[in-house]
């Protein structure tokens, strides 16, 4: 079952061709409308055939994502996902293999897959909506519900400690990690550009809105009065530079991160940390990963990006060698293999 | 080979057993006497028996390891139940073999570790040689160790590696003790360790010391002889079950033309199915060694989606952790096998000891009405068409299978035909045609009621599956109540209907037996030794036993019906009978049980089985 990828050139695809035929059954007002609009801007313009995508979810809101998309897919059970899109990915490498999740599904239920394709590495790109709330079983408190937060299930607030889903990824040896906002179609579809075309297991926190049981969990972030302050567009090259006078900036002192305002106590845009989200080290990108408000501001954009082996690469490079060098060239070879005896 | 100073008794069939401590080399002693039993041309089949502990306390009787072998002129359907012929290296091999040995068999000792120590060791409050304990036992007490020592002493070698070769001195007893040529371990040996000469050697010499020192010292009155079986004429091997279950998936695969896909998470007894295919990248297997059992199976099913032969190994504790990704199989409608290499339960259970007890999990563990189609297989050898037609039935009817294998099979092995692939039946599996204009994912075949695979990369066929309820036809979700019960109607009509693909029931024996003898699985072997022992007796006994258990053969009931007395033999505490009295109420079944992590023996079934003649 071989497919070809075909170049750019040849592949006019548009919006329209990934666009299914199903009613889409989310809330008025759910970040996951705009997701899914993004998500069909980015397939036609990556150099793929409509066929050789296939979309794979677990359970949970965002797990309908497949029904939504016209090409292959498979909207399998709670937490599996990861498992499935590896499943996908191995028997037919070419295949270009999005996995649609969310907070519960991907880290509470799926935890265990998650790191382990992260740590393999699979080619496979993780689209994560955190809404930081379990929407589908209407309303109880998910593995990034913030502390202290009031749900179904936490009536005087939980006690637990929140995920920080960046923190996972970097700390189970992921190579690519991404934040956007539900609220920045223009940012989604950047990122998801480039989540498409890193090798590897590449992940993409959203941060996303649920209206119905958490409305406005990343308020701070997302509005108009508080999102200049609580968020930091990153650009690699670029230092890390915020706040509504653009005079806020990220420098890194000793072992951590501080904040610095530009001109004050004699800094200078030159003092402030820059970007590389192509370093191999991931210090800094966990670093980058854990700011959170009030003491920092969300970082959004590609966090880190760093080219490795693939797990499906090397699975099929070992197959290549042991098929040249074996002397077992077919089954029969191997029924006939070793200890053999004839009766006559 | 030198004449033979003792008379050659011709035996019809024989049981050796060799014991020792798990670092003594017992399993190869078994095996390179298993090559020569081949070599002589008769059937054989062999039960490696060993600890759960990797490595228990030396010397103590949960650190023994051993190997039974059982060969005959006639064809050999098990590893047999009682040995004529015992091996103990140690006390603690003794101790815990004791309850294998016949009355009167030949036990043969090294008498240098028959001490103080190692009674103590193995819990022997005195000298079982001298004790009476061993009295009606032809007890053959032999300085293994020091001859052992003594035969490689020009070498030079250290003691760690002298005392590595003592097993061959017991082997080169037991090959004197049956009149094998030791020319065949020798090359053995000559291949196996090419690189180290000095090891060739020192092998080669202790073998040949045990064998003269046998001749020589005259320690057996008569030694023995087992002409070959009437073996049909072609290529053999000896196979255990988990590398004939491999091989059975692997030679689907080329029959099929798919690539096969193994996602599998270790356990015990199934661990050697994931081994043996990832042994095979070249033949292009992937087999995905995943973080856990649901990974396993979920990769699977992932594989199964985008066209590959797709399996999954396990045990039974495995196979519970499966149960919602195998509904989701069921949903689907995907094909997919899983091996499940029953252990004794419930939980962790016994995991090296073998049961039946997993047939009602397989049956009706799963969340909603999810059936699937199962098959259980009778033998080692057998393992290897098992699998296969688990395969072919999975493919062509686009439906799970499970395949119930016990640890019994797993590890036990036996001869088996190699076969020519482009002998075994074609599969076809139901492929979607690209840009077919009519491609439904869930419009059905009007006789087997599967649908066409559509296989992601395919042009025109872009379709969702998904573990909601399917539309009939279209397979787009749907909650509708009459659709919901049509399409659960189907889906177990679609595993029914698999009967019309496998062969009907046979019986050994007479129709009009007084008995009929009902078994399923792993417990071929010693079935069908008792019910030939019994009819050779005259006794009116016939054999049922069951491969196809899901659907059952189509003649089952009218089978069945035929008897007056029917008995249900398992491994379990009866979980086929109920199944049989669930689908036949009509027929009275009486039932005999073993729940003890053991196989039955040939002489506790001929006494149920007389009794119940007698009844």
């Amino acid at each position: 079952m071989e497919n070809q990828i075909i170049d750019t050139e040849i592949i006019q695809l548009t919006k329209e061709d990934f666009s299914s035929d199903q009613m889409v059954k989310w809330c008025p007002g759910c970040g996951d409308h705009a997701i899914l609009h993004s998500v069909e801007n980015v397939f036609p313009n990556l150099g793929i055939r409509k066929e050789d995508f296939v979309v794979v979810s677990g359970i949970g809101c965002s797990s309908r994502f497949p029904y939504y998309m016209n090409t292959y897919g498979v909207h399998s059970i709670h937490g599996r996902a990861a498992a499935l899109a590896t499943g996908v990915k191995l028997a037919n490498p070419k295949l270009s293999v999005w996995m649609i999740t969310g907070d519960g599904d991907c880290m509470a239920i799926g935890g265990n897959h998650f790191i382990h394709t992260i740590r393999r590495n699979i080619d496979i790109n993780i689209l994560l909506f955190n809404n930081k709330i379990y929407g589908l079983t209407k309303g109880q408190y998910s593995p990034t519900t913030p502390k202290g937060h009031k749900t179904k299930t936490s009536p005087q607030g939980t006690y637990e400690r929140p995920f920080n889903p960046g923190e996972l990824v970097i700390g189970a040896q992921g190579n690519f990690f991404a934040r956007v906002l539900d609220t920045n179609p223009k940012g989604m579809t950047a990122v998801f550009m480039e989540a498409a075309k890193h090798k590897g297991t590449s992940l993409v926190e959203i941060m996303q809105n649920c209206v119905i049981f958490f409305n406005k969990a990343h308020e701070l972030i997302t509005s108009r009065e508080t999102r200049d302050d609580n968020q930091l567009q990153i650009e690699h090259g670029k230092p890390l530079i915020f706040g509504k006078e653009k005079n806020k900036g990220i420098v890194l002192k000793g072992t951590r991160l501080e904040v610095v305002t530009i001109g004050e106590d004699g800094v200078t845009e030159s003092d402030i940390l820059v970007h590389d989200q192509y370093e191999k080290d991931p210090g800094v990108h966990m670093m980058i990963a854990r700011m959170m408000p009030p003491e920092f501001p969300v970082a959004l954009g590609v966090i880190r990006s760093v080219a490795a082996e693939t797990f499906d690469q090397s699975m099929m490079d070992s197959i290549a060698y042991e098929k040249e060098h074996s002397n077992i060239k077919t089954v029969d070879d191997m029924l006939n293999s070793g200890g053999t005896w004839t009766i006559e | 080979m030198t004449s033979k100073n003792s008379k050659v008794i011709e035996l019809e069939q024989v049981v050796i057993r060799f014991a020792g401590d798990s670092g003594d080399g017992m399993q190869l002693t078994g095996s390179l006497f298993s090559d020569s039993t081949a070599f002589a041309g008769n059937d054989f089949a062999t039960f490696p028996d060993y600890p759960s502990e990797i490595r228990a306390p030396q010397g103590t009787v949960s650190g023994v390891s051993g190997f039974q072998i059982h060969f005959g002129q006639k064809t050999v359907h098990t590893s047999g139940d009682l040995a004529d012929v015992l091996i103990a290296m140690n006390p603690a091999s003794l101790k815990a073999n004791m309850r294998w040995v016949k009355e009167g068999a030949t036990i043969i000792l090294d008498s240098d570790a028959f001490i103080e120590k190692g009674f103590d060791k193995a819990g022997y409050k005195s000298d079982p040689t001298t004790d009476g304990s061993l009295d009606g036992f032809k007890v053959i007490k032999s300085p293994i160790t020091a001859l052992t020592k003594e035969a490689v002493k020009h070498l030079d070698l250290d003691m760690k590696t002298t005392l590595k070769t003592k097993n061959m001195f017991a082997l080169g007893i037991v090959m004197y003790m049956f009149n094998r040529d030791i020319e065949l371990i020798n090359k053995y040996y000559e291949k196996k360790f090419k690189a180290n000469p000095l090891v060739v050697d020192a092998n080669k010499a202790v073998l040949a010391a045990g064998y003269n020192y046998a001749d020589t010292l005259e320690i057996f009155v008569n030694t023995y002889k087992v002409e070959p079986a009437p073996l049909e004429k072609g290529k053999y091997r000896n196979i255990t079950g988990n590398v004939a279950t491999a091989w059975g998936f692997i030679a689907a695969a080329e029959r099929s033309g798919l690539p096969l896909f193994l996602g599998s998470y270790p356990i015990t007894p199934a661990t050697e199915i994931l081994q043996e295919l990832t042994n095979h990248k070249n033949l292009s297997i992937k087999a995905f060694q995943a973080e856990d059992e649901i990974a396993g199976i979920v990769s699977a099913i992932g594989a199964s989606y985008t066209g590959s032969l797709a399996i999954t190994t396990t045990s039974g504790p495995g196979l519970s952790l499966k149960s919602e990704a195998i509904g989701l199989a069921v949903m689907t409608e995907l094909p997919l096998v899983i091996v499940d290499v029953q252990r004794g339960g419930p939980s962790t259970g016994l995991p090296t000891k073998s049961e039946q007890s997993d047939l009602m999990q397989a049956l009706f563990g799963r969340n909603g009405e999810a059936p699937v189609i199962i098959l259980a297989a009778k033998s080692s050898a057998d393992c290897f068409y098992s699998a296969f037609e688990a395969s072919k039935l999975s493919l062509e009817h686009m439906t799970p299978v499970i395949l119930l294998t016990d640890g019994s099979l797993a590890n036990g092995s036996e001869v088996f035909k190699i076969p020519r692939v482009a002998d075994l039946p074609a599969i076809i599996p139901p492929l979607a045609e690209a840009n077919d204009p009519n491609y439904k994912p869930y419009r059905r075949d009007p006789e087997r009621l599967s649908r066409k695979w559509a296989i992601p990369g395919t042009p025109g066929l872009r379709h969702r599956v998904g573990g909601l309820e399917k539309e009939d036809g279209s397979g787009n979700v749907s909650h509708d109540p009459l659709n919901h019960q049509r399409m659960t109607l189907l889906r177990e009509e679609k595993v029914q209907r698999v009967a019309n693909y496998i062969p009907e029931q046979t019986i050994f024996g007479s129709e009009d037996a007084e008995l009929l003898v009902v078994s399923w699985g792993g417990t071929y072997g010693v079935m069908l030794t008792v019910v030939e022992k019994m009819q050779e007796q005259g006794k009116s006994v016939a054999l049922a036993h069951f491969k196809h258990i899901m659907p059952l053969p189509k003649n089952t009931e009218e089978l069945l019906g035929r008897y007056k007395k029917i008995v249900v033999c398992e491994i379990n505490n009866g979980q086929f009978v109920k199944y049989l009295k669930m689908n036949f109420p009509q027929f009275k079944y009486q039932q005999y049980n073993k729940i003890q992590g053991l196989p039955f023996m040939v002489a506790e079934l001929e006494t149920k089985f007389n009794e119940l003649l007698n009844q």
